[in-house]
């Protein structure tokens, strides 16, 4: 089983993010269950949500404790969250950010997302969405294939931009 | 005014919807009320009726005296349950009257929410408050309904605060017919329950029904309370169509020289040793609500 | 077709195919969606109902019970408190023998504040006369959906139905969901005691005590032949849909020493748990109780069993511990965990079973108890 830890603030997308990715899973054929984490938070607090992918029936529906892969939208939250908690040895990082931090001991991609919604317009009520522009890069790392990335995309949203947006990511984001 | 009466009662249908084996207490204004509702809505209608003397009256099952449907449902939610028998009814076609037939605790009190629920909705049916102005099917303890100086069972010395205007708060509601009547008038029963009837959305009319075991009067007296009631102001009689105001013949009668209050309170057990100064309250918001009624209906 | 969808909405979805033409519901965390949804369908036309937006879940029920006696089919759904405030009319219901279904979402009980999943609120209506089911996944949550309303309808039963999803656990959890094309599998509801006003009727008066406990004996037969109707229902589910469930979900029990029971998605991540202790080499299997009311025969004689439970009864015990002792000849280790979400993972789950001690119980996570 593949498990993902998504860390984002409210209203930014983490959870569409989650659903996205797991929907695209289903089209590989696969099993995904996407889950957010619900407290207390309110718009613009750290959330996490959580993403397993598996070839059988996922039947856990526990918090993940050691994600295989944990994806950082909001580059802010690490000043307050440990987004590297539990995160398995030799595990990967996924990051929305020009710049690449480095993590001793485990793998880390970033992607400048928020640019590239910036760069598609694909901005809604001033913020831009990160949640159709991530789908590229978890494609780019093998998570998920582009088609049925963009096969999800197109399932929940209509606008041609966020596929764009998904492409553009795919191409600028070096795996 | 004499013909009108009775052209009235003419038309009045003899088809009894009560069987005359209810097990209502004798001189039972209520039971005389519903026999009144149930002429003016005829049989394709179906009764909603919460906790209230009613759901003895109708008497045991296996047997009823109702010759209609009767649907008993728990205290609080008569308006809410003829919510969605009359959605439903509404879904199926169907034009079938739901009535709900309420106590003043039902109505005033306990189911109040649900009441103000079904006609903020726009609900089609009919509420129908009888108020005998105490809960009477638990022996007489005080309710919403009680009137200032009241003795009942949990008021033994008489009640200290004052009726709550159940029909401002109705009102409040906009409603597109509220009415007032009094078990006393049959025929202005009659006539206002028909009238409500052709209304679709919520309609209500509030009914003061004298007890005799409650008001400690002597049964024979039923008729002879309502009408004192009417009489001395204590009661009015009104309609409120489209939010215009129109006082009923009875009341305007009886509002030109209302007889003195104490006619109406002396027969009753229940206000029998009210203290002088309860007493001057009564009359003053008695004088102070026939002004205002006046008032309203005199608005273009 | 598949697609992914939340528990709520799979529990909407199958409302909209089962298609109540009056539905009364009130708004509460965490089943909120549900009933967001059902008032889109009804107001976008895709589903042509009555949706009475009721001003408090006591109404709901009410409103359901006046809709359901005119023989049309009613469906509500709440959580928690809704649950509670509704709770005379849940038995009113029951008593009137009204087939509403009804989707609770199991939420803990205040104070304080919590909405996280506990099935204490529904075991409140244990005793109402109302057919429970608890569901551990999107697609049964659908499924299940779909026959409560076969089952309550049926007129060897004519009991209202309540099927419950741990919330946020599964209300907002986003699975695979494949969904059917019910067909006839739902037959069109007949209510023989429905009002009509040309044989004019009375409901719910005055019962003497020479005939109230008739009334009730007769609750009672109803929900012995639930049983009966329930397996026939899941059958014929099986042969048209291909998903077949049953009064209980048994995972490697065959020739297991120990049982662990559960319900809800605690009795779906327990099969990770019994995966785990079987490769330590204990004989270990899951028995995950689907129908709570009637409450399923199980074959338990001679087994250790180890019930967790995400309830509790003060001054009694864990609620399904107790339902399995007074009706199992079996020793019980009553585990209570997951109280207003408590987090509780199938290693936990494990470690209840291997450090079990039979006859006792066990506070999860509470610090020094015997």
């Amino acid at each position: 089983m593949f498990e993902i830890r998504i860390h984002s603030r409210g209203g930014q997308g983490g959870v569409t993010a989650a659903r996205l990715l797991a929907m695209a899973a289903l089209h590989d054929g696969k099993y995904a269950t996407a889950c957010p984490f619900y407290g207390a938070e309110r718009r613009g607090a750290p959330v996490v949500s959580f993403v397993r992918i598996d070839d059988h029936p996922i039947k856990v529906y526990s918090q993940i404790r050691d994600p295989d892969l944990v994806v950082v939208l909001d580059a802010s939250v690490m000043e307050t969250v440990d987004v590297l908690h539990g995160l398995k040895k030799g595990g990967r990082v996924l990051i929305n950010s020009a710049h690449r931090p480095e993590f001793a001991g485990y793998t880390t991609f970033n992607v400048d997302l928020t640019g590239i919604a910036l760069k598609e317009k694909l901005v809604v009520a001033g913020s831009p969405i990160l949640n159709t522009p991530v789908l590229g890069a978890l494609a780019k790392m093998g998570i998920v294939s582009v088609d049925s990335a963009k096969t999800a995309i197109r399932e929940m949203f209509t606008d041609e931009r966020n596929v764009k947006a998904a492409e553009a990511t795919y191409v600028e984001m070096s795996a | 005014m004499f013909c009108q009466e009775l052209v009235i009662i003419a038309e009045i249908p003899k088809e009894e919807y009560i069987e005359k084996c209810t097990s209502a207490c004798a001189g039972c204004s209520s039971s005389l009320t519903l026999r009144y509702v149930l002429k003016a809505a005829g049989h394709d209608s179906v009764l909603v009726v919460p906790a209230c003397c009613t759901s003895v009256i109708q008497g045991a099952y296996p047997n009823t005296a109702m010759n209609v449907p009767v649907y008993n449902v728990a205290f609080a939610s008569a308006a809410a349950c003829a919510s969605g028998m009359s959605e439903a009814f509404l879904e199926m076609g169907k034009k079938t009257h739901v009535i709900v037939y309420a106590g003043d605790g039902g109505t005033l009190d306990i189911g109040i929410q649900s009441m103000s629920g079904a006609f903020e909705r726009g609900t089609d049916f009919l509420y129908i408050c009888y108020d005998n102005e105490a809960y009477g099917n638990t022996g007489m303890q005080r309710s919403g309904a009680t009137p200032l100086g009241a003795k009942t069972t949990t008021t033994p010395t008489g009640k200290t605060v004052e009726k709550k205007d159940i029909d401002a708060i109705v009102a409040a509601h906009h409603l597109e017919y509220m009415a007032t009547a009094c078990s006393a008038y049959p025929q202005d029963i009659y006539k206002k329950v028909t009238k409500a009837l052709t209304f679709r959305g919520p309609t209500f009319i509030h009914i003061l029904a004298p007890c005799p075991p409650g008001w400690r009067y002597p049964t024979e007296k039923t008729i002879e309370m309502g009408k004192l009631a009417v009489k001395s102001g204590m009661w009015v009689l009104y309609e409120r169509e489209h939010g215009k105001l129109t006082i009923s013949a009875p009341s305007k009668a009886a509002m030109k020289k209302p007889l003195p209050l104490e006619d109406y309170l002396a027969p009753q057990g229940r206000f029998k040793g009210i203290d002088a100064k309860s007493l001057e309250i009564l009359k003053q918001h008695l004088a102070a609500n026939l002004k205002k009624l006046t008032a309203e209906e005199a608005q273009p | 077709m598949k697609k992914i969808a939340t528990g709520n909405k799979a529990v909407a979805e199958a409302v909209k195919q089962a298609w109540p033409r009056v539905v009364a519901a009130y708004p509460i965390t965490p089943q909120t969606e549900i009933v967001e949804t059902i008032a889109d369908y009804v107001t976008s036309g895709q589903m042509k109902s009555r949706y009475i937006p009721v001003e408090s879940e006591h109404s709901a029920m009410a409103a359901c019970i006046g809709a359901s006696i005119t023989g049309v089919r009613t469906f509500t759904a709440t959580s928690a408190h809704g649950l509670l405030y509704m709770h005379e009319m849940t038995n009113w219901a029951a008593g009137a023998r009204l087939p509403i279904v009804m989707v609770n979402v199991n939420r803990s009980l205040g104070p304080g504040w919590n909405i996280w999943a506990e099935h204490t609120d529904a075991m409140q209506e244990r005793d109402t006369g109302w057919l429970q089911v608890y569901v551990s996944t999107v697609q049964e949550a659908y499924d299940t959906t779909l026959m409560a309303f076969r089952i309550a309808e049926h007129n060897d039963v004519l009991l209202p139905v309540m099927v419950n999803l741990d919330g946020f656990s599964l209300s907002h959890i986003m699975q695979p969901l494949d969904t059917v094309e019910p067909g006839d599998f739902i037959p069109p509801i007949h209510l023989p005691h429905a009002i009509d006003t040309k044989n004019p009727t009375g409901y719910g008066g005055l019962t003497m005590p020479d005939q109230h406990f008739l009334f009730r004996w007769d609750i009672e037969r109803s929900m012995r032949d639930a049983g009966r109707v329930i397996a026939a229902t899941e059958k014929d589910f099986a042969r048209r849909f291909g998903r077949s469930y049953g009064p209980t979900e048994n995972y490697r029990c065959e020739d297991a020493d120990v049982i662990l029971i559960a319900m809800g998605t605690f009795g779906k991540e327990a099969e990770v748990a019994i995966d785990i202790l079987r490769k330590e080499g204990i004989k270990a299997g899951s028995m995950r109780l689907r129908w709570f009311r009637p409450f399923p025969k199980l074959d338990l004689a001679g087994k250790e069993v180890v019930v967790i439970d995400r309830d509790y009864s003060f001054g009694y015990g864990g609620i399904v511990a107790g339902e399995i002792k007074a009706k199992n000849h079996c020793e019980v280790y009553s585990v209570i965990a997951g109280l207003g979400g408590q987090e509780v993972t199938y290693d936990d789950m494990a470690e209840f079973v291997r450090t079990r001690r039979m006859g006792g119980e066990f506070w999860f996570g509470v610090t020094g108890n015997v």
